[in-house]
């Protein structure tokens, strides 16, 4: 075994060294005269990218239960199901939509005048069957992996609305949010032909989705709060989390899963993967630490919730930063995060309007400094690439001037749209649930179920 | 002194306190209990359709005196029922009242009426 392996490594490094052709005869060796890992146009596979972005993907749907519990912890006892239902029915209506029209709006070529992209090939992802992308991956482990992103993004919404919203509705909302919301603006930042993927000398930076999950995300959720209204009670009845425990499983799945979603976002398995892979471990770490420091200055107690909490506040904001900061950037952001989070929550007490499981307070703020202060932190060699990509002058200054209009523009596409389509919804159906289905709970109104025997009421 | 118990639905406990607390009764114990009564549930288990032997219910204590049997009664009588008006449905639920011999308050070790 130990041979086989050192003759690997070695030839990985020949590999490296020798020219293209070389390349070729060298996987064909390897792979001992199969066509399997050829592509029609004769692209090799990368085994070892391929076998990351495998896991990656696996680690993102990992985060999805991941946020499954950690909401469904935070709500009454009556709503635990329906609230672990948000993130699971995510996973079945955005994953199906996905491989009908999601991959096609994603990341197909510029239509209506670049809203977002179309192309018949991906229809159904029928014309990828054999695709190997120009990153050695074959196209489907990319298009499950970005689809593992398009199903967390409205799961991520829920949280905003929790344990008021009929089902029906919500599933319906889902499907047209990720159409109209996330479909576009995952084209124009990460589409090669996006707009906002070509904005300024090297584009906008959004590694892993600062500005098309978490801004979009956020925004959306805040704006949804807004228009529904508050949970019966709020904010005069104490509500309180029916079970921490599963919260802070869930936290610490999503810190786990974190690292499929910012180091698989490279597309690769090297050097990049590594740096995505260390900023996102010292952002989470960082924005826990923050939390549960300014937590006890200000409370006096460091609270789990808390901790978790700031994880959450330092993945978020490294999630568009994670390929260009260094570790010290991600420490920072990871700072920033957890009190910009910690002062966005206070801010939501004081002006009473209930965004349940801080949905906004998280991911909108987070998202938005990260975003925003990433620029202070990017790694020297990827501002001088700029500058020649820009002929020769590219300052920090010019750099934060692209990320602000593109989280500008996040945020004003995300409320705009999400405005539409609630209001358009609540034409057809009613979005809240009736006052009879909220005091019931979710789990009963909707579901028929139960989440726990005989837990005492919360 | 008596000590009044209901056992009433679990989707009516948010209404049920509510009125009591705006009947000024906020002393109350809580729980979550199974029990059966006349009422038949129907719940949902993988396609089935189920009838538990046992349904979840909520009690509610509280040990009031004299004067407020009555207010806190009337409380209760008019938040759990189920339907607006005169009946309500099986399945609303009962309110026991007994007599209570002593109410001691730890914290003081004061007895009496005015423990409550």
């Amino acid at each position: 075994m130990f041979v086989r392996k050192k003759s690997f490594s070695g030839m990985k490094e020949i590999v490296n060294k020798l020219n293209w052709k070389r390349i070729l005869a060298a996987l064909l060796l390897i792979s001992c005269g199969s066509t399997g890992l050829f592509a029609s146009d004769g692209t090799p596979v990368d085994s070892g990218a391929t076998a990351w972005m495998l896991t990656s993907t696996a680690l993102v749907l990992l985060m999805i239960p991941g946020l499954a519990m950690f909401y469904g912890g935070l709500v009454r006892s009556k709503n635990v199901l329906g609230t672990i239902m948000h993130s699971f029915v995510a996973m079945g209506i955005i994953s199906v939509l996905w491989v009908i029209a999601g991959y096609s709006m994603c990341f197909g070529k510029n239509v209506m005048g670049g809203w977002c992209g179309w192309s018949n090939d991906f229809f159904f992802l029928k014309g990828i069957d054999s695709n190997i992308m120009d990153s050695h991956v074959p196209e489907y482990v990319f298009s499950m992996f970005q689809g593992k992103f398009a199903i967390i993004t409205p799961a991520l919404i829920a949280g905003a609305f929790a344990e008021r919203v009929s089902f029906k509705a919500y599933c319906i909302f889902i499907a047209l949010w990720s159409l109209l919301v996330y479909n576009p603006l995952c084209h124009w930042v990460w589409a090669s032909d996006g707009f906002l993927y070509n904005l300024g000398a090297k584009g906008a930076i959004d590694f892993a989705g600062g500005t098309v999950v978490h801004i979009s995300a956020g925004i959306s959720g805040l704006v949804a709060a807004l228009y529904l209204g508050s949970r019966r009670g709020y904010p005069y009845q104490v509500i309180r989390p029916n079970n921490l425990v599963i919260t802070m499983l869930g936290a610490g799945l999503l810190w786990v899963g974190w690292f499929g979603f910012n180091a698989g976002s490279s597309v690769s398995s090297g050097l990049s993967t590594a740096q995505a892979l260390t900023a996102t471990q010292v952002a989470a770490a960082s924005g826990a630490l923050s939390w549960i420091l300014i937590e006890s200055f200000h409370q006096g107690k460091a609270t789990a919730l808390g901790f978790a909490s700031g994880i959450l506040a330092g993945l978020v904001a490294v999630t568009p930063a994670a390929g260009v900061v260094q570790p010290y950037g991600a420490m920072v952001l990871g700072l920033l995060a957890s009190l910009g989070c910690y002062a966005s929550i206070q801010l939501k007490n004081r002006f009473r309007y209930d965004d349940s499981l801080d949905a906004f307070g998280i991911h909108g703020t987070g998202g938005i400094i990260g975003a925003i202060f990433l620029t202070f932190f990017i790694r020297s060699q990827w501002m001088a690439d700029a500058r020649s990509a820009a002929g020769g002058h590219w300052t920090i200054l010019n750099q934060l001037g692209v990320q602000a209009l593109a989280v500008t523009i996040a945020i004003a596409y995300a409320a705009v749209m999400t405005l539409g389509i609630i209001y358009f919804l609540n034409k057809m159906m009613k979005f809240k649930s009736t006052e009879d289905d909220e005091m019931a709970g979710l789990d009963r109104a909707y579901h028929g179920e139960r989440g726990y025997g005989m837990l005492n009421p919360s | 002194m008596k000590l009044i118990t209901a056992i009433i639905r679990e989707v009516q406990l948010d209404k049920v306190r509510e009125a009591l607390i705006t009947a000024e009764i906020t002393r109350i114990t809580v729980s979550r209990v199974s029990g059966h009564g006349q009422q038949r549930i129907e719940e949902m288990y993988r396609g089935q359709r189920i009838v538990p032997d046992l349904i979840p219910k909520i009690k509610i204590e509280i040990a009031v005196n004299e004067a407020f049997v009555d207010i806190t009664v009337d409380a209760i009588l008019k938040s759990a029922r189920t339907t607006e008006g005169e009946e309500g449905n099986v399945g609303d639920g009962k309110i026991f009242i007994t007599p209570l011999e002593e109410c001691i308050r730890i914290r003081t070790g004061e007895r009496g009426g005015s423990a409550i």
